[in-house]
C-alpha cells in the first residue's frame, strides 16, 4: 500500500539554544489511505506538536529542527511539506489535509452563525461557487454529521457541546480532504455523545474514504477505533503497532503500563497499579531511556543508552524503542505475548505465557 | 481514626446508622434573565417541526414541575437534583456515575453544605446538622470536599505548607511551630508525597497534576474528616497517574475507615474503586446497587446505555449504542420517567408516571417500569415513535416487587 503521509525523523524544539525543549525527537510515522492512525500519549508527550509540525501549523516558539514530511497527492508530485512555501501549503490545507480541534467552543467564532462559518470555508477555497450552491453544500454538510439543516442559523452558544464538535467535523469535511487530523475530538464530551460522534465519523470514513490521524490520551478508546496506534512518551515514539497487536501484545513497558491503567468493565476485581511516578519534565529529561525512572524492568543499560526504535515482528510495521526487545536481552513474558493473527512471533514461543 | 471532639457526633448514633445520610434531597436553581429566556424558548418553539432534539423538550406537563416556593413562583427553575437519597456507611465507598448535567456535582455541593437544598434532609450520624455556626463548623470538619481541578483549587501564590496549614489552624488541630510542621509532614506522608521536606515549600506550579491533587486530598484530610466527597478527583489527571490517586483513596478507606463519595463519569473506575454505584440521570437516581452488580447486570436502560458507550478494548465488535440523543433540558424536564424520550424500551406508562425505585434483587434498585409486573396492557404498550420495535418484556428480569 502506498503511503499518504510519511513522517521521518521529525524533530521539534520549543525555543532555541541551550534552553530549547525537545518536544518531539526523531518521530517516524506513516499514514496510509483510508486508515485510522491513533497517536496516544499523555499531556505534554508531544503528540499534538508532532501533528501540527507535520502540517506546518506549528506556532512560535516551536521550531522544526530536522526530519522530513512527505505528502503524496492522489495525482501529481510528492510534496515535501517541510520545504513547501505558503502558496503550496494553502493549496493543500483544508482541501487535502484538514484539522478538527479539541475545543470547538474556542475554534468556532462565537459571533457568527455556523452556516456563515461553513460558507466562509467554501468561499475561500472554492471561489467559483454560486450562493445557492454554497448554501446547499453547507446544509448537506451539517446533515451529514446529524444536525438538522435549519440549525445553520444557530450561533455556537446555542448548540450543545456534541453538536459543536459535529459542526467542527462538518467544516473539516467541507472540501473533501484525504486526511483529517483530529486533536482530542471527543475528550470534552460525555461518553454517549462521544460514542455517537465516533460512530458517525467511522461511517463517514467508509463513505468518503479519508484517512484519520486520531490524537488522544485515551488508549482504551483508540484500541476500539484505530487501525494502528503509535504511543508517545516525552517526545519520543516508544511503540508502533496494529491496534489489536498493541492491546493484546504490547512490547514497550510504557504501553503495557498504560493498558493496565484502565480498570476493566468486566471480570474479577483485581488490584491494579498503573505506572508509578509522574511524566518527566521535558526541560530536565532523565539520561538514557526517558522512561527508565518509571519502568519496573529498567536495567543498567537503560540508564545510560537511549534505545532506538527497533523493528519487531508483527502487523503494521511494528516497532518498539526498548532494550528488552533487542533480541539479546531476555524479554519478560508480559512483553512477549503472541500477537493475534500474526503467527510467528518468535518471542511468544519462548515465553509461553499470556497477559 | 475517630474524631476526638465532634459536637453531637459518634456518641448517640445507634448501630446500623449510616455515617452520612441524605433523604430526598432536592435542589432547584432559579433561572434569571426571564425575558431573554422567553425569547429563546419562543425561537425554539418555532423550530420544533424539524428539530427533534428540541421537540422532545417541548411538552409542558401539568403534573411537573412541583410548585416552587411562594417567592419564586412563575420563575423557571433548573431541576438540578430531584428527590435523591444517599446513605454513606462508615468505611464504604459509594460512586455516583452520570453524564455532565446529571446533578452529580450539585449533589456533592449539597452534601458539603456549600449550597442549601430546596428540600430534603442531611443527617450525620443520624442527626440533623445544627444551624449554629459551631454546628456547621463541626460538620465542615467531618465532611470534606475534594474538587475536580487541582489546577484551580490550589492558590498559585501560596505554597503547599500554607495550603495545609490553613485547615489545621482554622479548626484548631495544631499550633504554629514544630507541632504544625509535624502535622503537615505526616499529611504529606499519608498522600505519598515523600520525602515531605521536599514538597512542603513548593508552589502549585512546581508540582505535576497528580501531585497537586494529592495536596488537595491532604488538605481535605488535615481536619481528620470522616467523610470525603471526591468530585471527579481524577478526571483532570493524566491516565498513567489516575490509578495512583484512586489507589490512594482506596487506601484511606482501608486505613482510616474513611467514608468516600466518589463522583465520576467513568463507570469503569467506579467499578474499580467503589462498593456500590448510584447512577444519576437528569437529576434523579435511576439505579443503585453493589458496584459489580450494576456494571455486570444493569437493570436500568440508562445504565445499559452508559455501559454500551464506555470504551472497552475487550469488545470484539463495535458496540451497539443502546439509546440515542442527549440529556433533556432540566428547566422543562420530560414528564414521567425523564429518560423515556431516549429509552429503547419506553412504554406508554413511562411518559406520564415517574417510576419509583423497584427492588430488582436485594440491595439493587432500579427506577424503571420494566421491573414491575403490575402494568396493564395499555400501560405497557410500546410508546409510539419509539425507534425500534423492541418488545420490552423479554429483556426485563423477573418482575420485582414494590419496595
Amino acid at each position: 500500500m502506498t503511503a499518504l503521509l510519511e513522517i521521518e525523523g521529525l524533530c521539534v524544539d520549543y525555543g532555541i539554544g541551550e534552553d530549547a525543549v525537545h518536544a518531539v525527537v526523531g518521530a517516524d510515522l506513516v499514514l496510509h489511505p483510508g486508515e485510522v492512525l491513533g497517536l496516544a500519549g499523555e499531556s505534554g508527550s508531544g503528540k499534538s506538536t508532532l501533528a501540527y509540525a507535520a502540517i506546518r501549523l506549528l506556532r512560535a516558539p516551536g521550531i522544526i529542527t530536522g526530519g522530513e514530511v512527505r505528502y503524496h497527492p492522489a495525482s501529481g508530485q510528492t510534496v515535501d511539506l517541510l520545504a513547501a512555501d505558503e502558496e503550496q501549503l494553502r493549496s493543500l490545507r483544508w482541501s487535502q489535509i484538514a484539522v478538527v480541534l479539541q475545543s470547538a467552543m474556542n475554534a468556532l467564532n462565537p459571533v457568527l452563525q455556523i452556516g456563515v462559518q461553513l460558507i466562509d470555508v467554501l468561499r475561500a477555497h472554492r471561489p467559483g461557487m454560486s450562493k445557492a450552491a454554497e448554501r446547499d453544500r453547507a446544509a448537506e454538510l451539517v446533515t451529514m454529521v446529524g444536525i438538522p439543516a435549519d440549525r445553520l442559523a444557530s450561533y455556537p452558544h446555542e448548540l450543545s457541546g456534541g453538536m459543536r464538535q459535529r459542526v467542527m467535523i462538518a467544516m473539516a469535511l467541507a472540501l473533501e480532504p484525504r486526511i483529517i487530523i483530529m486533536d482530542e475530538p471527543t475528550t470534552a464530551l460525555d461518553v454517549v455523545t462521544q460514542r455517537e460522534i465516533l460512530e458517525e465519523l467511522m461511517a463517514l470514513r467508509q463513505r468518503l474514504d479519508f484517512a484519520v490521524l486520531f490524537i488522544t490520551h485515551d488508549l482504551s478508546l483508540l484500541v476500539e477505533v484505530a487501525d494502528s496506534i503509535a504511543v508517545m512518551y516525552a517526545g519520543r515514539l516508544v511503540e508502533r503497532a496494529s491496534a489489536r497487536g498493541l492491546f493484546s501484545a504490547p512490547r514497550h513497558p510504557y504501553s503495557l503500563g498504560l493498558l493496565s491503567s484502565f480498570p476493566p468493565l468486566h471480570g474479577e476485581h483485581r488490584h491494579m497499579t498503573g505506572i508509578p511516578g509522574s511524566p518527566p519534565d521535558l526541560r530536565a529529561l532523565p539520561s538514557g531511556c526517558v522512561f527508565h525512572p518509571r519502568c519496573r524492568y529498567a536495567m543498567d543499560r537503560c540508564r545510560t543508552e537511549s534505545p532506538p526504535p527497533l523493528r519487531l515482528d508483527g502487523a503494521g510495521g511494528r516497532q518498539a524503542a526498548c532494550w528488552l526487545q533487542d533480541g539479546v536481552t531476555p524479554t519478560p513474558p508480559e512483553l512477549a505475548a503472541a500477537e493475534p493473527g500474526y503467527g510467528d512471533a518468535p518471542a511468544a514461543q519462548t515465553a509461553g505465557s499470556q497477559l | 481514626m475517630t474524631e476526638p471532639a465532634a459536637p453531637g457526633a459518634t456518641a448517640a448514633a445507634p448501630a446500623g446508622t449510616p455515617l452520612l445520610e441524605a433523604r430526598e434531597l432536592t435542589k432547584h436553581f432559579v433561572v434569571h434573565h426571564k425575558g431573554r429566556n422567553r425569547r429563546t424558548e419562543a425561537r425554539r418553539a418555532r423550530r420544533v417541526p424539524s428539530d427533534h432534539h428540541a421537540g422532545e423538550e417541548q411538552p409542558a406537563e401539568p403534573g411537573l414541575p412541583p410548585a416552587p416556593p411562594e417567592d419564586q413562583r412563575e420563575r423557571p427553575v433548573v431541576h438540578a437534583v430531584e428527590q435523591v437519597s444517599v446513605s454513606l456507611p462508615a468505611g464504604g465507598i459509594t460512586a455516583v456515575v452520570g453524564e455532565s448535567g446529571s446533578g452529580k456535582s450539585t449533589l456533592a455541593r449539597l452534601l458539603a453544605r456549600l449550597i442549601v437544598p430546596t428540600s430534603g434532609q442531611i443527617l450525620l450520624d443520624g442527626h440533623a446538622v445544627p444551624a449554629s455556626s459551631r454546628g456547621r463548623r463541626g460538620y465542615a470538619r467531618d465532611v470534606q470536599l475534594v474538587l475536580q481541578d487541582p489546577f484551580s483549587s490550589l492558590n498559585p501564590i501560596h505554597d503547599v505548607y500554607y495550603h495545609l496549614s490553613r485547615p489545621l489552624l482554622v479548626h484548631h488541630m495544631a499550633r504554629r511551630g514544630p507541632e504544625l510542621d509535624q502535622a503537615i509532614a505526616s499529611l504529606l506522608q499519608r498522600v505519598a508525597l515523600t520525602p515531605p521536606d521536599q514538597f512542603m515549600h513548593k508552589y502549585p506550579h512546581e508540582l505535576s497534576g497528580g501531585q497537586r491533587q494529592r495536596v488537595a486530598i491532604a488538605r481535605a484530610l488535615a481536619v481528620r474528616p470522616r467523610v470525603l466527597l471526591a468530585d471527579e478527583p481524577v478526571s483532570m489527571l493524566d491516565v498513567s497517574i489516575r490509578l495512583g490517586v484512586l489507589n490512594l483513596l482506596a487506601g484511606l478507606r482501608a486505613d482510616d475507615k474513611l467514608s468516600i463519595l466518589y463522583i465520576t463519569h467513568d463507570i469503569a473506575s467506579a467499578r474499580y474503586l467503589a462498593d456500590s454505584i448510584m447512577v444519576m440521570y437528569a437529576g434523579q437516581v435511576v439505579e443503585n446497587g453493589p458496584a459489580a452488580t450494576v456494571t455486570d447486570e444493569p437493570a436500568h436502560p440508562y445504565t445499559t446505555l452508559l455501559l454500551s458507550a464506555a470504551p472497552d478494548p475487550d469488545r470484539a465488535a463495535p458496540p451497539a449504542l443502546a439509546g440515542r440523543g442527549a440529556p433533556p433540558s432540566l428547566v422543562t424536564p420530560p414528564s414521567g420517567c425523564r429518560f423515556h424520550p431516549r429509552c429503547p424500551h419506553a412504554m406508554a406508562v413511562c411518559a406520564h408516571r415517574t417510576p419509583p425505585a423497584f427492588e430488582v434483587t436485594a440491595g439493587h434498585q432500579s427506577a424503571c417500569w420494566l421491573h414491575t409486573g403490575g402494568l396493564s396492557a395499555a400501560e405497557s404498550h410500546p410508546l409510539a415513535g419509539r425507534a425500534d420495535g423492541l418488545v420490552p418484556s423479554p429483556s426485563a428480569p423477573a418482575p420485582g416487587k414494590e419496595p
